[in-house]
């Protein structure tokens, strides 16, 4: 007789994360982004170990210094300096530091509220459901930048009221998706079940509805998230962001501006780095969207 | 169809409202005295601050102050500027066109490039084709557009000199303004090289904001595509003998067009966002960088008044879009 390992009895945790885990890694590119992710992720968390510089330190006698791979360019900055003589390498490592960081509060935050909001729009219909999905349309009608724009103007500019804005305007997604999913769950069979063993309305929505309805939300988390990274970037970028001497990728971009003629790399090498941490993160959305979302899968 | 319209039409003014609301309460929020706030560093003399106390009026009950503003705002009147001392309306206006001749061209190029790319990898899927253009799109979804201009401005105008870095048209050029689109106007007027002026200042910031847009439709029209290509009246027609080519261009696209329409019309809000950012990039006069100026100048009169009529430009897209797709797919107005 031969012994059922635990791992491959269905309908276990362990079953559905292999389940996944099987999927998602079928995609190379979404293995490849979540490598890269993972990557960035540990370089941020050891900056101050990773970095070869202080990002805030100006050498006053390497001005605009050249990347290695140049002539006049030396393996003490090997992605170059910047007008004030900063190691870009140094203040890219510690930018991602602000832009994994912020991106992961906002959302963080747009989930949190947003699950909120759509739990309660979608379990108790009615006159709240009404309230919530108006609101959330006042949001949409604004392009997303310019309400992060003007809320930031409001708040005055800065790292918090960046993350708020930003969180806000992510909102509407989250919450009409949970919305969307709640109403598909609520006539199941399971959640009359638990209603009929007296689970209250607050055990119904987070325990018997939620976890049901992650599936879609997990997906937008990620969407979010490299939206974010890029509107951070962009309020950094427009000087409205992340103030000054602090190493964000967007503000870097911004100072390096003037310098674009004689300083490639300044501009360069902050823009390809949010590329590519986007593009992964796109790329690993995508996975994460086949592996969690069998009706969503990409044909 | 009409009553279609209605219903929809209805269905924005609650929207209407939270947008009046949250422009209205933007001035209001602001940390502070608004009216010494505005004043910025230099302070305010106490005559002129009562003045703009008046003429803002912020001395009267919150609610008097909303209707008035709602009832200005019927009227056209969004106020006046502090630092041009122009309505706000008419800079609105003056500057529209700039960012509308911008986002069509930016539409044109996405649709132009977007549309075909999306075709061509749907029908040679799983090919070289399809990841290439799969690749391409997911890297211009990706894209800091802003950083985009910037490596552009470096290639096309700094290092081979094909392209000027910022304005609309050569300072040579002087054309009566008709539509206000330069391009066409240069046109009516049979200014030939005017329109190549034109023409050659909107390119490198057209491509800037239309790359968002062109991978969202390679990949909407991709999708649509594959999907449509397995139904059965597509089976029909290859069955029928009709030509590879006639089958995807008259049976498949029009159908998947469908839902690339409505992918489309959504792009506004993402154009008109975009377009803030190529704006300040490429010092282009339309509204984007007049919101940025007025937001870093504290001229929150304009701030105001930009907010109301972006948000009114999306919602009625937006409107127009769901009318569009009501046209095309009748399923939908019941």
């Amino acid at each position: 007789m031969t012994t059922l390992s635990p791992s491959a009895a269905p309908g276990t945790l362990r079953y559905q994360l292999a389940e996944f885990w099987g999927s998602f890694s079928a995609s190379r590119g979404a293995l490849v982004g979540l490598l890269f992710i993972t990557f960035i992720l540990l370089i941020a968390l050891f900056a101050p170990w990773v970095a070869p510089h202080d990002p805030a330190l100006q050498n006053r006698d390497a001005f605009l210094v050249p990347p290695v791979w140049h002539a006049e360019g030396s393996w003490r900055y090997v992605l170059g300096t910047d007008a004030v003589g900063r190691d870009v390498l140094s203040r890219l490592i510690h930018g991602a530091r602000f832009s994994l960081s912020i991106s992961a509060m906002v959302v963080v935050l747009s989930m949190a509220v947003g699950i909120f909001l759509g739990l309660l729009a979608g379990y108790f219909r009615g006159w709240l459901e009404t309230v919530i999905t108006r609101l959330m349309d006042v949001v949409l009608a604004f392009p997303s930048l310019l309400l992060a724009l003007g809320l930031v103007a409001v708040l005055s500019p800065g790292l918090t009221s960046a993350m708020i804005a930003i969180a806000l305007v992510q909102l509407p997604y989250f919450v009409r998706l949970t919305r969307a999913a709640v109403i598909g769950e609520k006539d199941r069979e399971y959640v009359t079940a638990s209603r009929l063993a007296g689970a209250g309305h607050g055990r119904l929505m987070f325990n018997t509805l939620l976890p049901n309805c992650m599936a879609p939300l997990i997906v937008q988390a990620t969407l979010s998230f490299s939206t974010a990274i890029l509107d951070i970037a962009a309020l950094g970028f427009l000087g409205m962001g992340v103030q000054p001497p602090t190493p964000e990728w967007g503000a870097m971009l911004a100072n390096a501006r003037e310098f674009m003629g004689s300083a490639y790399w300044a501009v360069t090498f902050p823009g390809l780095v949010i590329l590519l941490t986007v593009l992964m993160i796109n790329l690993m959305g995508d996975g994460l969207r086949d592996a969690l979302d069998p009706k969503l899968k990409r044909s | 169809m009409i009553k279609f319209i209605f219903i929809k039409l209805a269905q924005l003014i609650p929207t209407f409202i939270g947008v009046t609301i949250v422009a209205f309460s933007f001035i209001r929020l602001l940390p502070g005295d608004p009216i010494l706030l505005m004043a910025g560093e230099r302070g305010i003399s106490a005559e002129r601050y009562a003045v703009l106390e008046a003429q803002l009026g912020f001395d009267r009950p919150l609610i008097a102050q909303y209707f008035d503003f709602i009832g200005n705002l019927l009227q056209g009147d969004l106020g006046t500027s502090l630092v041009t001392h122009a309505p706000v309306m008419s800079e609105f206006m003056n500057r529209f066109p700039a960012t509308l001749e911008l986002s069509l061209f930016a539409l044109l190029f996405a649709v132009i490039v977007g549309l075909p790319a999306g075709v061509l990898a749907a029908t040679r899927r799983g090919t070289f084709i399809d990841h290439s253009v799969m690749g391409v799109s997911l890297t211009g979804y990706s894209m800091p557009i802003f950083w985009w201009g910037l490596l552009l401005i470096m290639l096309f105008s700094s290092t081979l000199g094909w392209t000027p870095v910022s304005g609309r048209i050569s300072y040579l050029y002087f054309i009566e303004p008709v539509t206000g689109l330069l391009t066409i106007d240069t046109l009516l007027a049979g200014n030939w090289d005017a329109f190549r002026s034109a023409l050659h200042y909107l390119i490198l910031p057209g491509i800037v904001l239309g790359t968002i847009p062109m991978a969202v439709i390679a990949r909407q029209t991709r999708s649509s595509m594959l999907e449509v290509l397995g139904e059965d009246y597509v089976r029909t027609a290859r069955a029928k003998g009709l030509s590879s080519f006639r089958v995807i261009m008259v049976h498949a696209l029009r159908n998947a067009l469908i839902t690339v329409v409505t992918v489309i019309g959504l792009q506004v809000g993402v154009l008109l966002a975009g377009a803030i950012l190529t704006e300040t990039i490429f010092s282009w006069p339309g509204i984007g960088k007049w919101m940025i100026d007025a937001i870093s100048r504290r001229d929150y009169p304009a701030v105001q008044g930009g907010l109301v009529l972006i948000a009114f430009i999306v919602m009625l897209v937006n409107l127009l879009v769901d009318v569009a797709y009501g046209v095309i797919n009748p399923r939908i107005r019941h």
